[in-house]
């Protein structure tokens, strides 16, 4: 029996077209979907990675400095403190933990005592031999003292280190694992906020539990400090030659051209420019921030022109039409009509260049900003000479290196990278807000 | 003088050449500014730029062009005997100007000058020395390493020196000359105006610099390169095999094959997906949807790479090995093709998605009234109207994030491995030109052998294939949008 066509009930080709109408909807639906998702996921993995690097394991004890060990001599003369090395101060670490262990009984079976030395982090002992240089008087004394826990101690904390896998780590024991569970019964080990992550330098590969981004972070506000001094004013100079000046010539089309491909270029090819041009030619000092920031300048820079002439361009005609008819020069025009009128929108692609600049890694690990400092760069300027090293360059670093410990420390990095991101851009939507207007 | 005071010495003077300039302006005309040809503040401004400009041009040609000069000069000092066996003269040089520095050191710990001048390598013990203020040398200092080494740290002092005298006489230069030239004649507003236009234009050529320095380093190298070994294996030969010892392998295909797989498969998950969410945004989402949709994707594109770099080395790439590769039985290892491949294929989604979003909604609004009134449905509209007449823009679009694709280092880096070969297993470790450039340049490896002056060719190829690319999709997206104004 065939159904005439009515408008109550559809035909079959009817039908067809709607499925096939929802089908396509469906389609955008999903694809906005996973675009949302893979960005969620994204965040999730580096964030659930990441956030565990702030807080750290830490053991606080009484630490008893004997002067038998630390000063011989009796005579606190700098000359002789300053010989005693930090396996003097391991073993001053290891033995006043082991004295709370012994005094509170938690001490399981099969402990030894290198065991316990092998809880505190090498780091540590540096710590204390520092403090005590700054301060002689206090050894004979009894301190609190906030030793760092091994690496591995803070993985079993973290959940990355379980007793299966203790048992065929060399680095760590099972009953290593079964002390820490005391020891944080008995309120000496706990996890703290780890301010060090944000101020100390790297760490050696091996300690993981000491690394930190200070010197990552200093070097990176160097060089966006270069940048902003190089790119800002000359990038502006350069748009507001070719918006509002630029005759139409072969000259003038070369450079307008070259904008635009200079902002598709690779930003590794900015790196083989930098090691080609600033430091195999001019010698200027390897892993320097200011190298750095020169390779980021000329990165950054037709990114900065090209917001920035738009800014321009979007400034009415009428503005300059009423200078120029009241007999102000095309400069006077241009510096004190039109540039303060496109500021906003200057402003809002500045730093959005710079965020990006900021986020850059494959030019500078061609230039090597990846130097192992343990002392802050000088200040500036001086420091901008020094060797450093750059935020996202010491996450790569730090993915390179063996220990898991190390992955933690990237993810935490990353957040801290996209800390600083999230403020820039948001500093940039907020002018963009407060600026907007219509004309 | 440091750097920062030198700086800060010439500002000063600038600023007080400003005030200076005005007050003169004002003076010489008893205070009548009518009689002035400028306003008083040009005759300023005219001051502050002879002071300032000039001087501080110098101080950053100095700084850059210092190193280059010095280095050339001290090389000279060391000798062929002075390179120890398997060294080469830029090891040496590394060393000489860490002994440069650990001298600074050594005279800030108290030993005099005098002393040091009179210091020489094979009497007294440098290195014990430079060790005691924390400078660790590796092997025992020659004599000739010293003596280039002092006048190393002689000739940076001097240079130093020289550079603050000759900035700050021509900033004094530059004051005094300007100030003589304030009378109330002095088009003082011309001048400054024609100071700042040569500004404005030195800015806008160092686009043009930058290219040329670009192009310049990446030939000059590649020259060097192409004549120690041979272009047309280079080019031709189908094994990647770089030794430290000399006599490597470099073809470049099977690097070009990894490059353009990973782009592939890359794209493979960004066309469909951007497309997609680009139609719907312009075709049925609502404004709100879209107000909150369109910024949201194209966050992705504002996240560094080295985010997605980590991402794919600790969560996509386990993910597909345990999941994917490992039960098939297709490759065992977290990185391959397919881990980069759907990396930047995500990174990519805000490329197609934007481009294809504004060429789309660039169609005319006529062209889908007639098409709906005819009586077809939104998604046959899309289909059949929308997408041809869309079609050479987006083809403009993935051209670009092809490019984007082609040249980007740190997802392939971290994420799809270091061994070149040529496959077609995507759950295999590849490798790209662009990991290649990372590890070719970043050991410590003299800059005369093939093995890393194959970075600047390979630097070439990458610049031009993306070049290409951009230019090609440029010209699409432009030819495109011009039809329907």
């Amino acid at each position: 029996m065939t159904v005439e066509a009515s408008l109550f009930t559809l035909d079959a080709k009817t039908k067809a077209r709607k499925t096939a109408e929802a089908r396509f909807r469906l389609y955008g639906v999903v694809a906005i979907a996973v675009a949302l998702l893979a960005l969620l996921w994204l965040l999730i993995s580096i964030l659930s990675g990441g956030l565990p690097a702030f807080r750290q394991t830490m053991l606080t004890y009484p630490v008893t400095l004997e002067e038998a060990v630390l000063d011989k001599s009796g005579t606190r003369d700098p000359v002789a403190l300053s010989k005693v090395t930090t396996v003097a101060y391991t073993k001053i670490l290891a033995t006043s933990l082991a004295a709370v262990i012994a005094e509170k009984g938690i001490a399981p079976e099969g402990m030894t005592d290198k065991d316990v030395a092998d809880m505190i982090s090498q780091e540590s002992a540096a710590t204390l031999r520092s403090k005590v240089l700054a301060d002689p008087a206090l050894i004979g004394t009894t301190i609190d003292f906030t030793a760092l826990a091994s690496g591995r101690i803070d993985g079993y904390l973290k959940g990355r280190v379980s007793r299966e896998s203790a048992a065929l780590d060399k680095n760590v024991s099972p009953v290593q694992l079964e002390l820490a569970d005391n020891l944080q019964k008995a309120g000496i080990l706990d996890k703290r906020f780890n301010w060090g992550f944000l101020t100390a330098p790297d760490a050696s590969d091996k300690r993981p539990e000491a690394a930190g981004l200070g010197v990552a972070i200093i070097g990176s506000f160097y060089m966006m400090l270069v940048v902003l001094v190089l790119s800002l004013p000359i990038g502006v100079a350069a748009s507001i030659y070719l918006e509002e000046f630029a005759p139409k010539n072969r000259l003038t089309d070369i450079i307008e051209v070259n904008i635009a491909n200079l902002a598709a270029v690779p930003s590794i090819v900015y790196g083989i420019l930098g090691l080609a041009v600033f430091i195999n030619f001019m010698h200027l000092p390897q892993s320097a921030p200011i190298v750095g920031g020169l390779v980021l300048t000329l990165m950054t820079l037709p990114r900065i022109i090209i917001p920035t002439r738009a800014a321009l361009k979007a400034v009415p005609p009428s503005i300059r039409d009423a200078a120029l008819g009241v007999g102000a020069s095309k400069l006077q025009t241009v510096f004190h009509h039109v540039l303060p009128l496109a500021m906003p929108g200057i402003l809002t692609g500045m730093i959005i260049g710079l965020a990006q600049a900021l986020g850059e890694t494959a030019p500078l690990l061609l230039i090597g900003m990846v130097a192992f400092v343990r002392d802050f760069p000088g200040g500036l300027p001086g420091g901008l000479f020094d060797p450093a090293a750059a935020l996202p360059v010491q996450v790569y670093n730090w993915t390179n290196r063996g220990d898991p410990g190390f992955v933690e420390r990237a993810s935490g990095a990353i957040i801290v990278l996209l800390v600083f991101l999230v403020i820039m851009n948001a500093a940039a939507i907020y002018l963009r807000r407060k600026f907007e207007r219509r004309w | 003088m440091n750097l920062g005071l030198l700086v800060t010495v010439i500002l000063v003077l600038a600023i007080a050449g400003w005030i200076i300039g005005r007050q003169r302006a004002v003076a010489s005309v008893k205070g009548d500014i009518r009689k002035l040809h400028s306003l008083p503040g040009y005759y300023g401004h005219i001051v502050f730029l002879a002071t300032a400009v000039p001087s501080l041009l110098v101080v950053v040609l100095w700084i850059l062009v210092q190193p280059a000069l010095i280095e050339s000069r001290v090389a000279n000092l060391i000798k062929p005997s002075d390179i120890p066996e398997g060294s080469s003269q830029s090891l040496v040089m590394a060393d000489v100007r860490r002994i440069a520095n650990g001298l600074d050191a050594v005279v800030a710990a108290g030993l005099p000058e005098d002393q040091l001048a009179s210091m020489r390598a094979d009497f007294s013990d440098v290195r014990g020395r430079l060790a005691g203020v924390g400078v660790a040398i590796g092997s025992n200092v020659s004599n000739s390493v010293f003596i280039a080494a002092k006048e190393y740290r002689s000739a940076i002092k001097s240079s130093a020196m020289m550079m603050t005298v000759a900035a700050l006489a021509i900033a004094l230069a530059g004051l005094a000359w300007s100030l003589t030239r304030i009378r109330p004649e002095f088009r003082a507003r011309n001048a400054t105006e024609r100071f700042t236009m040569s500004l404005l234009i030195a800015s806008s050529l160092i686009a043009v610099l930058t290219t040329v320095g670009i192009v310049a380093s990446l030939l000059f190298e590649s020259i060097h390169f192409f004549s120690i070994y041979p272009a047309s294996k280079f080019f031709f030969s189908t094994v990647w095999n770089p030794k430290f010892g000399g006599g490597s392998d470099l073809g470049i295909l099977p690097l070009i094959w990894g490059t353009l797989y990973v782009s592939f498969i890359a794209l493979l998950v960004a066309v469909p997906v951007g497309l997609m969410s680009a139609i719907y945004l312009s075709e049925y989402a609502s404004k709100s949807v879209r107000a909150v949709v369109k910024p949201l994707i194209e966050v992705l594109a504002g996240i560094p790479t080295i985010v997605y770099g980590l991402f794919a080395l600790i969560t996509v790439g386990p993910l597909i090995r345990d999941w994917i590769a490992m039960p098939t039985g297709l490759g065992n290892s977290s990185s391959s093709v397919m881990t980069a491949g759907i990396v930047m294929g995500i990174m990519v989604i805000p490329f197609v998605s934007s481009l294809s979003d504004d060429i789309i909604n660039a169609v005319p609004q006529s062209l889908r009234d007639g098409s709906l009134g005819l009586g077809a449905t939104p998604s046959e509209t899309v289909r059949q109207v929308v997408l041809p007449a869309a079609l050479p823009g987006i083809v403009g679009a993935v051209l670009l994030a092809a490019s984007r694709a082609i040249g980007e280092t740190m997802i392939v880096v971290m994420g799809a491995g270091a061994a070149a070969r040529l496959s077609l297993n995507p759950f295999e470790a590849m490798t790209t030109v662009t990991v290649k450039i990372v590890s070719q340049l970043t050991g410590d490896t003299e800059f005369a052998s093939p093995e890393t002056l194959v970075a600047f060719a390979l630097g070439l190829t990458l610049f031009v294939l993306t070049l290409v690319l951009n230019i090609v999709a440029l010209v699409i997206v432009r030819k495109y949008r011009e039809q329907y104004e």
